[in-house]
């Protein structure tokens, strides 16, 4: 007879309790209409403030920003990484290393100072309070993992099996299109969702170039954590978390954990 | 058909490829042989035109292709990783040639089956290359180059990350299938065995260098250099000096009619044979190797001698046997100088006084 291990169990549940506890405890506000002390579930259930929640209009362009920006801050940080990606990956040019890590070296520096000082030159450009402008600052935070997470991948894809297609007859285009594209896809998805999700949460870039016409969802989402409605600030916290997860969930396939590990060099 | 001339690659200063030239006529199987850093696959690489070089010139039925792409080359290598796209099927991956030139769907799907088949695999088309052993995706990667009929062949090490039982069978399919499709190939192995069975002609590579060109026999029977007599089968190697038409062979003079001078006296271990007359050496070990049996012994000076002899003649172990050489290869300067053949003892009847 196996006995169950007793701690084991003990550790387990707690973990458990520890990773989904929170995210429980929002998706329980966000359909609970009264949760009063020292009931351990809600009382009365409804989707009261949700319906007042997409009713708003404050609460829904926030929303609709933000995905709008997100995409196209991934998308277009994915066109110019990934291709510089596989420059860095196959091409050998000086200062190749050096460049390399001045992209993690620009991630050290806090982003509110860096954000605060494009913020002057974005001024004299009529950046500021711009969409685009948000957009290009956005891309900015996609770049660690749009560069670093695709050289890696890129460079894991062995010389030969390029060079097999290229003596059997294709073009370097297709040679990239067909053979390197699809072998790098699990990581260079990966980085995809990672930057996405990166981008979305991201505060600081929509706060100080954004502003004030343009409010993302997190700043949105900060407004109303300070106020005293519990509920409404669950509701957006839900709102976010789905799209995120299904992106994550729909990238599963290609986010193999070698996809990931390849990224950060193993 | 093809024509390498001259052909030289550098790496940063050190050379890879020496002024390396052959031919090979058509239908032909070519074997580059030599050991590992030597320069044969680079300069596969540079006939394939994957890896450029610094001069020479590479020529397909005349046509000169230095300055060709690898792409644009009549050309298919085969690689010693088999090189497989992982994201595509068997089928996907032997059309692959077809479908970059054009080729429609229907003759595409044709031609792979046709060259399935061949290779054996035509009920393999549907599988990923993860769900074959290492036998049939060496097959499949052949497929590949076959389907877009290339007018040669290139194959880099093809077998040698396979075992030894798969290899051997591999290579008379390959073998038999060359013959019959009439391919001009060329074959790159360090396995000298592999080489001697598989090809018309070997091309021998040292330090970048063609050290020699020629059929397996002739290569065996007569080594050009020190180099290639070291590197295919094995030879009793004896450095010593000739004074007035006589040079010391372990221990043993012997009448070499050729000019005074240090000199490298090689002999193969099955051109011994006992003799009275012969050179003493005792038997340290006998090992039987099932159609021959390999005696290693030790002359009185320490030096180390091979024997290789038929079953029934095995010596007994400690047992001291006098030989002689039967073919005795003399090189100077790393170059071959003569061959005596059943070299005589100085002291026998007609030696000087």
């Amino acid at each position: 007879m196996k006995r169950t291990p007793f701690g084991g169990l003990i550790l387990l549940v707690s973990m458990g309790l520890a990773m989904l506890g929170p995210i429980v405890t929002v998706i329980l506000w966000a359909f609970a209409v009264k949760w009063r002390y020292p009931h351990l579930l809600p009382t009365e259930w409804g989707m009261k403030y949700w319906f007042a929640m997409l009713g708003r209009e404050t609460v829904m362009t926030p929303v609709l920003t933000s995905l709008a920006l997100t995409s196209i801050a991934t998308t277009a940080a994915a066109l110019i990484c990934w291709p510089a990606a596989y420059a860095f990956a196959r091409l050998k040019f000086p200062g190749r290393q050096l460049l390399l890590f001045s992209f993690i070296a620009a991630q050290a520096v806090p982003k509110f100072a860096l954000f605060v000082s494009i913020a002057v030159i974005f001024l004299k450009l009529g950046l500021v309070g711009n969409f685009w402008g948000v957009v290009l600052v956005q891309m900015l935070s996609a770049v660690l993992f749009m560069i670093w997470i695709p050289t890696a991948a890129f460079r894991g894809i062995p010389p030969a099996l390029e060079e097999a297609a290229f003596d059997l007859g294709a073009s370097r285009l297709r040679v990239f299109l067909f053979i390197t594209l699809p072998q790098a896809m699990p990581a260079l998805a990966a980085s995809y969702v990672l930057a996405f999700v990166s981008i979305l949460f991201e505060v600081d870039s929509a706060l100080l170039i954004g502003a004030p016409t343009i409010t993302t969802m997190p700043l949105l989402l900060m407004t109303l954590s300070s106020k005293v409605i519990v509920q409404e600030a669950a509701v957006l916290c839900v709102m976010i978390w789905v799209p995120c997860f299904a992106l994550m969930m729909l990238s599963r396939r290609f986010m193999t954990a070698r996809g990931i590990a390849q990224g950060f060099g193993a | 058909m093809l024509q390498i001339d001259a052909i030289t690659k550098t790496y940063q200063g050190t050379p890879a490829v020496k002024d390396a030239s052959f031919t090979v006529a058509r239908g032909e199987l070519v074997c580059l042989l030599g050991p590992s850093g030597c320069g044969k696959s680079t300069l596969l690489r540079i006939i394939s035109g994957l890896t450029d070089c610094d001069s020479g010139s590479v020529k397909i039925e005349g046509v000169d292709m230095t300055a060709t792409q690898a792409n644009r080359r009549p050309t298919a290598m085969v690689f010693q990783s088999h090189a497989l796209w992982s994201h595509m099927t068997v089928a996907q991956n032997v059309g692959f040639g077809l479908r970059v030139r054009g080729l429609p769907k229907a003759e595409i799907a044709a031609k792979t089956a046709a060259v399935l088949d061949l290779v054996g695999l035509g009920a393999f088309a549907k599988r990923l290359p993860a769900e074959l052993s290492g036998g049939q995706a060496q097959r499949v990667a052949l497929a590949r180059c076959l389907v877009v009929e290339p007018k040669v062949l290139l194959m880099d090490e093809p077998f040698s990350a396979l075992d030894a039982h798969l290899r051997k069978g591999l290579r008379e399919e390959l073998k038999a299938l060359q013959g019959r499709l009439d391919l001009t190939t060329i074959f790159v192995t360090h396995d000298q065995e592999e080489a001697m069975e598989l090809a018309d002609r070997i091309v021998v590579m040292q330090g970048g260098r063609v050290e020699q060109v020629g059929p397996p026999g002739a290569l065996y029977q007569n080594p050009s250099t020190l180099g290639v007599a070291q590197f295919i089968g094995a030879m009793n190697t004896c450095t010593t000096t000739v004074r007035q038409g006589v040079a010391e062979w372990y221990g043993l003079d012997l009448r070499m009619a050729m000019p005074d001078g240090e000199v490298a006296l090689l002999c193969r271990p099955e051109d011994i044979y006992p003799d009275t007359m012969g050179a003493a050496a005792r038997v340290t070990r006998v090992i039987d190797l099932g159609p021959v049996t390999k005696v290693n012994l030790m002359t009185e000076a320490g030096d180390l001698l091979t024997w290789t002899c038929p079953r029934d003649q095995a010596p007994d172990l400690g047992r001291v046997l006098t030989l002689l050489p039967r073919r005795l290869h003399a090189f100077r300067d790393g170059l071959r100088v003569g061959l005596a053949q059943s070299p005589l003892p100085a002291q026998t009847a007609g030696a000087p006084a």
